[in-house]
């Protein structure tokens, strides 16, 4: 049993709580600490990484208990991945808030690295009920974020967002009732044995209950019917939140693929593929609306949030095709999705400063300073995400549409998926071209000075997708080994028998 | 006692699903807390319902299940911090909105009652 496991939730939990009573410590040596803890967090998580790419599941029991006694942590390629990507994604998305972003609030880093920390424990985690913690602290972290800020513009979408957000928690616990009452156990890996000897009238239960948790996980990942919450609080939250945000829905995308495969999957008997043949009209469904929101928005912060709902869509797709290849796609597309999104979020924000009243509506306005790097910046960003070559979007989804065995849904995703893309290049053409070539004169009333910290945190971002396109030899591969683990529960079940650590001398306890 | 503890929670989730689906912050928060009641008493049967029993087993040939009993005590705690944040998000919009709607709207000016008109005029 290695402590390396833990490592992800104690640092942000520890330089969260120091942030807590540091409030009123000067500001750079809170961002200092702050910047620092996500470093060690980043390096805790590629450490895992290495850790979990000998293919291998390790455990960590606390308190010592056997599994399936007990909250066990579990590391495999799947959580090693997200947790990478969140740590990544953290760093640039500090690194950009300390420059100017945290301040008005001086529980800003406290609640960030809370927020991190959620996240760890969501994608560590090997218990369907520490899952539902894992949601609320991530969630409640989300909520202080979201209001973070001046204005009174946040307060009706936030509003939206807890409310929607307690119903889904409600959802998730009787799902979570419901599962436990017939097989007494919420370890996922003794769920996998247990649910396919479910029988009789218990069938229907657990199904009810299987279905009810893709509900709550659809409504983290924004599936279409419960979607709409999304685009006004992305849109008005501050730019690094906002980007931070783009790993929230991919939490409930991840849910998916770490619960359904593993206890709803081949060996699940009756309940085998429970809910998929709905997921994927859905995804489609998900995809188009997301299209049509994109087409019409009427702000950068806006198409960007609609955005995140087409790589929702594009995810779910093959995702509940079910194959080791469509799998393996969508988690490169989610690598790459997840930092562009975060990157545009990052280049709005920094657009909409430059140009005044005229913010980041897609409107005419004067001609805005440091207008060459913002709309590089911008046209990389929108080349990854609408799935231009030679950046990375493209590779994913060209994997996706690889994926596909030909037939019905074939037509229907290769369909779907080019034309939707296609669309969303004219939205992106249409906003950049609006946004940065047309210019009226006049002079906009003193811009606020960019500097080093937000330009380079948001140029690395953006440019991340170069870096897959680079490494995407070595990504896929991580990718197809992360799918082909997945796909075999066996693996997964067998952390039942690892044994844990037993003390050394048993009578300790009874030598009083 | 099943029956009545059905019923119970129906009637809980019930009232809570219709409060939740008010126009008002004030009824929602109701509505929600309603909800969050009928879900841990939902979650606490899942233990299956008995009295006088012990939680752990071995020490009588049939016992309770504990658990349940853990994870309504994480749910009841997770749901107080959440409904204290709601009470104060909801102040806060009320405070920015000057108005209680879910959806911020300004309710529309109705026109002055008689006695007002009256009052005005002198």
């Amino acid at each position: 049993m290695t402590h390396w496991l833990i490592a992800p939730i104690l640092i942000p939990l520890l330089g969260g709580i120091l942030q807590v009573f540091m409030g009123y410590a000067p500001i750079s040596l809170r961002r200092t600490l702050a910047i620092a803890t996500t470093v060690l967090m980043l390096v805790s998580a590629v450490v895992l990484l290495t850790l979990a790419s000998d293919d291998s599941y390790r455990i960590y029991a606390f308190g010592n208990w056997q599994p399936p006694f007990g909250i066990v942590l579990v590391l495999d390629r799947l959580a090693a991945l997200m947790l990478v990507l969140t740590a990544v994604l953290g760093l640039f998305c500090h690194i950009y808030a300390s420059g100017g972003a945290d301040e008005g609030n001086r529980q800003f880093h406290a609640l960030f690295l809370f927020q991190l920390m959620g996240l760890n424990i969501a994608f560590l985690t090997g218990d369907l009920f520490n899952l539902f913690v894992a949601f609320e602290v991530l969630l409640i972290a989300s909520y202080g974020l979201l209001m973070h800020g001046g204005g009174t513009t946040r307060t009706v979408p936030g509003l939206h967002y807890v409310v929607l957000n307690l119903a889904g928690s409600a959802l998730f616990l009787i799902s979570v009732g419901i599962i436990y009452s017939v097989t007494g156990t919420l370890n996922m890996a003794d769920l996998a044995v247990k649910i396919p000897q479910v029988t009789g009238s218990n069938l229907n239960l657990v199904k009810a209950g299987g279905m009810m948790l893709l509900v709550v996980f659809g409504l983290k990942a924004a599936i279409l019917p419960l979607c709409f919450w999304l685009p006004k609080a992305y849109a008005k939250a501050t730019a690094p939140v906002a980007a931070l945000f783009a790993i929230m829905t991919k939490v409930g995308i991840y849910a998916i693929v770490r619960i359904y495969p593993l206890i709803f999957g081949e060996g699940a008997g009756e309940l085998a593929h429970l809910g998929m043949d709905w997921l994927f009209p859905l995804a489609l469904i998900t995809l188009s609306m997301g299209v049509i929101g994109a087409l019409g928005a009427d702000s950068l912060k806006t198409l960007v949030a609609w955005q995140v709902i087409i790589s929702v869509g594009t995810l779910l797709a093959p995702i509940a095709l079910g194959s080791v290849a469509g799998l393996s796609a969508a988690l490169f597309y989610l690598v790459s999705t997840t930092w562009t999104v975060a990157a545009l979020f990052l280049v709005s924000e920094l657009v909409a400063n430059q140009r005044g009243t005229a913010s980041d509506n897609i409107v005419t306005a004067p001609k805005m300073r440091h207008r060459t790097f913002l709309s590089v910046l911008f046209l990389i960003g929108a080349v990854a995400a609408a799935g231009l070559p030679p950046l990375s979007g493209f590779f994913g989804k060209l994997l996706i549409l690889q994926s596909v065995e030909p037939g019905v849904e074939m037509a229907w995703l290769w369909g779907v998926l080019l034309v939707g893309s296609f669309l969303t290049l004219i939205a992106y053409s249409r906003a950049g071209s609006i946004v940065f070539w047309r210019n009226v004169d006049g002079h906009l009333e003193t811009p606020e000075p960019m500097n080093n910290r937000v330009s380079i945190s948001t140029g690395i971002l953006t440019c991340l997708t170069m870096l897959i396109v680079v490494l995407a030899g070595p990504v896929s591969d991580y990718t197809r080994a992360t799918a082909e683990q997945l796909h075999d529960s066996r693996g997964y079940i067998n952390i039942l028998q690892t044994p844990v650590h037993i003390p050394q001398n048993p009578l300790v306890g009874e030598t009083n | 006692m099943e029956l009545l503890f059905a019923l119970v929670i129906g009637a809980l989730t019930a009232s809570g699903v219709y409060l939740l689906l008010r126009a008002r912050t004030f009824p929602v928060i109701m509505g929600l807390t309603l909800l969050s009641y009928g879900v841990n008493l939902f979650l606490f049967a899942t233990g299956r319902l008995a009295t006088g029993q012990q939680p752990v087993i071995g020490t009588a040939a049939s016992y309770s299940d504990p658990l349940p009993q853990a994870l309504v005590l994480t749910a009841i705690v997770i749901g107080f911090a959440m409904t204290a944040f709601l009470v104060v998000l909801a102040l806060r919009n009320l405070a920015d909105n000057e108005n209680d709607h879910v959806d911020g709207q300004r309710e529309k000016p109705s026109p002055p009652s008689k006695h007002e008109q009256e009052v005005s005029s002198k």
